[in-house]
């Protein structure tokens, strides 16, 4: 075997070896003569090229596109930041320098001198940035006095700059520098060390749209290493700019709603998919992050217990609760299991098998059909439909209306949350699905999670009879003219195959949720509008777990969802309040303070509103009272 | 099992060359990345540690017989095949290009593992599927296929500097095998369409932008073009004795691309000149014809494949680099083997000396 295996035989290649090997020392010659004619025969021509006139290459960086809301309000804009370097090579008198800089820059000359030498030990050739932020005298300045204080440098660079504030600053995002890792992708090959790009957000996933492309300028200096003339210059195209779906408006009064709870809070228009305001509690500040964060603010940040820099209405996955009903529901009604007149009798448990499954109300909600079940969110109600549909008809309904998949709302990292099913269950663990694992899910708790944005989908989902319009936040490119450049329109994500009559009775449900009597809702309500909405209650920890005063990080996340007008649905709104314990209480609150700012700007509620039983009225100190 | 002659017919000089060669690349990489502002550990100390690990693989693979290798090629030609049609559909994908496999515990990029395993499975094929006389279109036509699959789908990615590279090495291979002239003409003329297509088909803008740059560097003497000739001005510039270890204005100022990695040479050539340019061609053209050496008096047809492949890929690195820094190549990213930095080029560099050397210590026992 062996003699066979090891086929010998390598001496019949030698001779082809030998002519490779020559091969290999002609083409080291070719190299080496090259070197010869570089080094030896053109030294003189390439050695003045590279000192005496030396050319050098200033990178112009492209000014970013800017951030407008969809009336053309600027959200992100740029304004130039001028920064002062020295060369220290090119530095004659030090100590008059410095004392010079002290004077203007008001800082003291040691701080200076620290900064110098920061870069002690590397080339001294390199500028060394050694204040930002300069005034424009204190600019006039230093070019007036070129001549004296040699060495110096003025470098411009456009930084973000934020007149809104916080406002949306997880759809924003933020930029700074190019990472390492992220220069190794040839799509990045263009950028250099130090180059500013977004790292999230709308300002990462639209990069290419909002860098523009940079240019340059190749200069003449002399031996000082100063100005003589511009020898080639390609101007930088500036970036493109983008109009937003967001209203600038809806979004601040939603991002006040949330106040500082660890909150999200979706608005989507149900006809168009736009995203009407999107936020995400508590927001940071992208100031900061342009500006390099210190230690301090990034630790303040990273150890806030309520997760300031994790976008959580893309990125945060919560068990729908309640909220979830509403595709129990129509799944039952579609299966031709439940009508509107089938009636369940809630004692306040439901016994299956060994076990006993609560309703949040102990003493039991007694008779109940669908539009009181929906109302006062009767469990008993859904784990009696659930049982009957069984875990997979609910996963195949949940599908339909988006959940357990990214929405594609075009932002990176957005979470695809989570529908479960018994052969996903039976593959990750090799036990079968029990029959009693289904009835967490057909009231939205169990394994079930969903994102808030895909919530908002789920719920114009509902207001438009079955179709659902993927979100988008960016409605508009405008190149550097102003001029439209590409517009996005509307999509549809998903048609859903379900009779309007089905979806006009959950509707109806969900309508007094809000307005009648014992409805969950009550908070949202508005009384010139007609809201419907469902709450929803997402537990954290078990119900037999619980003691009377819960721990935060244990209490129940609070969920609402909503649209309105009932008649003719013009947008859907997610909520979700991380351990706000009732989804009846401040989340639809939230929302109802969502929904009248929504109709007040639409001009269908008079501003302000006379309405003293509404939670909401009394935070809007407008200016035109009576 | 452990036979006494391995290690006295351990090359020791040549680990040594290959060690002075790293040490050298490392002294370039202080100078090439003294003016860059440090974030973390500095450039050349990174280096080192990646030289380090290399050091330890070539100990490890010296220690397992290469044969070994004979009988997993496929097996690992299979996966790497998975691993990149993986990378195309599920990578880590940044603004469009996609080159890592994430694996949970740590990410890969599958197409550097290739030109390795293209030259096993090449080296097996050839020895087991042995001819007489010269390879005709019949006998060419599988290896083809074995190289086109992982080739095109590696230029997809896209990353044409690595799929060059595993064609040049498996073009080797098959010239070592013995290949007919009117096949080589032929393939040639056949490759011509090819490239029409992959020109408006394959390959990115910024790919094309490289080659048409460099044919005429005048057509954007502010990017890649302006990176040609600031590399050739810092060569030649550098003269016969050089401007000195960290005096050379070109890099210091930062008029090169890239002078830590593919430019390395070019800040090398600035600060050593002439001189030190030609020793480091020496010592590359000793470990070149070393190479070849231990594939014509190894003893088995397996043995001598994998050794001339191994060869091959270094001598292509070095070639290719050093072509692009002195102005006889467009810019395509390929790394100076043990010289520029990089943990990545580094290992593969280091696991194909640690092969070669394998080879050599056992010519005696077949």
């Amino acid at each position: 075997m062996k003699g066979q295996r090891y086929i010998r035989g390598g001496h019949d290649l030698s001779k082809r070896l030998y002519l490779i090997s020559l091969g290999a020392v002609a083409i080291f010659l070719i190299i080496l003569s090259r070197l010869w004619f570089l080094q030896f025969i053109e030294v003189g021509r390439l050695r003045e090229m590279s000192e005496n006139n030396r050319l050098r290459f200033i990178p112009v960086a492209a000014s970013r596109g800017v951030l407008l809301d969809r009336n053309s309000k600027i959200i992100v804009n740029n304004t130039p930041s001028f920064s002062l370097a020295v060369v220290p090579n090119e530095v004659k008198d030090k100590d008059y320098l410095l004392n010079n800089l002290s004077r203007v820059l008001m800082i003291e000359k040691s701080e200076l001198l620290a900064r110098w030498e920061r870069v002690k030990g590397r080339a001294k050739y390199f500028p060394v940035v050694l204040a930002s932020g300069l005034t424009r005298d204190q600019v006039e300045y230093f070019e007036e006095n070129s001549l004296r204080l040699s060495g110096l440098e003025i470098e411009v660079k456009p930084v973000r700059e934020y007149p809104e504030g916080m406002l949306a600053s997880h759809l924003l995002g933020y930029i700074a520098e190019v990472s390492e890792k992220e220069l190794e992708v040839p799509d990045y090959s263009d950028f250099n060390p130090g180059d500013y790009i977004g790292k999230n957000g709308i300002e990462r996933s639209y990069e290419k749209y909002l860098h523009g492309e940079d240019g340059g300028r190749q200069i003449e200096v002399d031996a000082r290493g100063r100005f003589l003339r511009v020898m080639n210059e390609t101007l930088p195209v500036p970036g493109q700019s983008l109009v937003l779906t967001i209203d600038s408006d809806l979004q601040k009064s939603t991002e006040k709603a949330l106040g500082d709870k660890a909150a999200a809070a979706v608005v989507v228009d149900v006809n168009s998919g736009e995203i009407l305001s999107f936020a995400s509690s508590p927001g940071f500040d992208p100031a900061l992050f342009t500006r390099r964060l210190s230690p301090e603010q990034w630790a303040s940040y990273v150890e806030d217990k309520r997760n300031p820099l994790e976008n959580k209405a893309i990125r945060g996955q919560y068990p729908p609760g309640s909220t979830f009903k509403i595709v129990t529901a129509l799944a039952g009604l579609s299966e031709g299991l439940i009508d509107e007149k089938t009636e369940v009798n809630c004692t306040g448990e439901y016994k299956l098998g060994n076990g006993t499954f609560r309703c949040w109300s102990k003493k039991g909600h007694g008779r109940v059909n669908l539009k009181t079940a929906l109302r006062e969110s009767c469990d008993v109600y859904f784990y009696a439909l659930g049982e009957k549909l069984g875990v997979d008809k609910i996963a195949l309904y949940a599908r339909k209306f988006g959940l357990g998949e990214p929405t594609g709302i075009g932002m990176d990292g957005e979470k695809s949350g989570f529908v479960p099913t018994s052969e996903w269950k039976e593959k990750k663990t090799g036990i079968k699905w029990f029959r009693g694992e289904t009835l967490p899910v057909s009231i939205g708790q169990g394994y079930l999670t969903a994102t808030p944005v895909q919530l908002a989908a789920m719920t114009s989902g509902l207001a438009t009879s079955g179709k659902i319009y993927r979100p988008f936040i960016v409605k508009k490119i405008l190149d550097h003219e102003g001029k439209t450049a590409k517009e996005f329109s509307p999509e549809i994500m998903k048609t859903i195959d379900i009779k309007p009559e089905h979806f006009r009775l959950v509707r109806e449900g969900l309508l007094a949720v809000v307005n009648e009597p014992h409805g969950t809702g009550a908070a949202a309500r508005l009384y010139e509008v007609k809201v419907a909405g469902k709450t929803g209650t997402s537990q954290v920890v078990k119900m037999n777990d619980r003691k009377q005063a819960v721990a935060y990080k244990n209490r129940d996340h609070a969920l609402f969802v909503a649209f309105a007008p009932f008649d003719k649905p013009e947008i859907a709104v997610s909520v979700v309040v991380e351990h706000g314990e009732h989804g009846g209480g401040s989340a639809a609150s939230v929302a109802g303070q969502i929904l009248r700012k929504y109709f007040e700007l639409k001009g269908v509620i008079k501003r302000p509103s006379t309405d003293s039983e509404d939670e909401s009225s009394d935070d809007e100190p407008e200016g035109d009272a009576e | 099992m452990i036979d006494r002659r391995l290690f006295t017919s351990f090359d020791w000089k040549v680990l040594l060359l290959i060690l002075l060669i790293t040490a050298v690349g490392i002294l370039n990489i202080y100078s090439a990345s003294a003016s860059y502002r440090v974030v973390g550990t500095p450039y050349a100390l990174k280096q080192f540690y990646w030289s380090v690990i290399g050091i330890g693989l070539i100990l490890m693979i010296c220690s397992i017989d290469y044969h070994i290798l004979e009988d997993v090629s496929y097996w690992c030609y299979g996966t790497i095949i998975v691993f990149l049609l993986l990378v195309l559909v599920a990578g880590k994908t940044s603004m469009g290009a996609t080159r890592w496999l994430n694996l949970g515990l740590f990410t890969m990029q599958p197409s550097e593992p290739m030109k390795i395993v293209i030259i096993i499975t090449l080296a097996r094929y050839f020895t087991r599927n042995q001819m007489p006389g010269l390879l005709g279109i019949k006998g060419i036509s599988i290896p083809l296929l074995i190289l086109l699959l992982p080739a095109a789908l590696i230029v997809k990615q896209p990353d044409l500097g690595t799929a060059i590279m595993v064609c040049l090495v498996a073009a080797t291979i098959m010239v070592a095998v013995g290949i007919r002239w009117s096949v080589i003409l032929s393939l040639v003329l056949t490759s011509l369409p090819l490239i029409v297509i992959a020109w408006n088909f394959l390959l990115h803008t910024y790919q094309k932008n490289r080659i048409l740059n460099f044919l005429n560097p005048e057509r954007d003497p502010l990017k890649s073009g302006y990176h040609l000739i600031q590399s050739k001005i810092a060569v030649g510039s550098g003269g016969i004795f050089g401007k000195g270890f960290m005096h050379g204005t070109q890099t210091q100022l930062r008029f090169l691309p890239e002078q830590h990695t593919d430019f390395a040479f070019s800040v090398f050539a600035e600060e050593w000149g002439l001189l030190g340019s030609v020793i480091v061609l020496i010592l590359y053209l000793a470990l070149v014809l070393w190479g070849l050496h231990v594939a014509s008096r190894c003893n088995d047809r397996f043995g001598t494949l994998l050794a001339v492949g191994v060869t091959a890929m270094l001598f292509w690195h070095i070639v290719i680099n050093m072509g692009m820094v002195i102005g006889l190549f467009p810019v395509v990213g390929v790394p100076l083997p043990f010289f520029s930095y990089g943990g990545t080029s580094m290992i593969t560099s280091m696991v194909g000396a640690g092969i070669l050397l394998n080879i050599s210590m056992r010519r005696f026992m077949f």
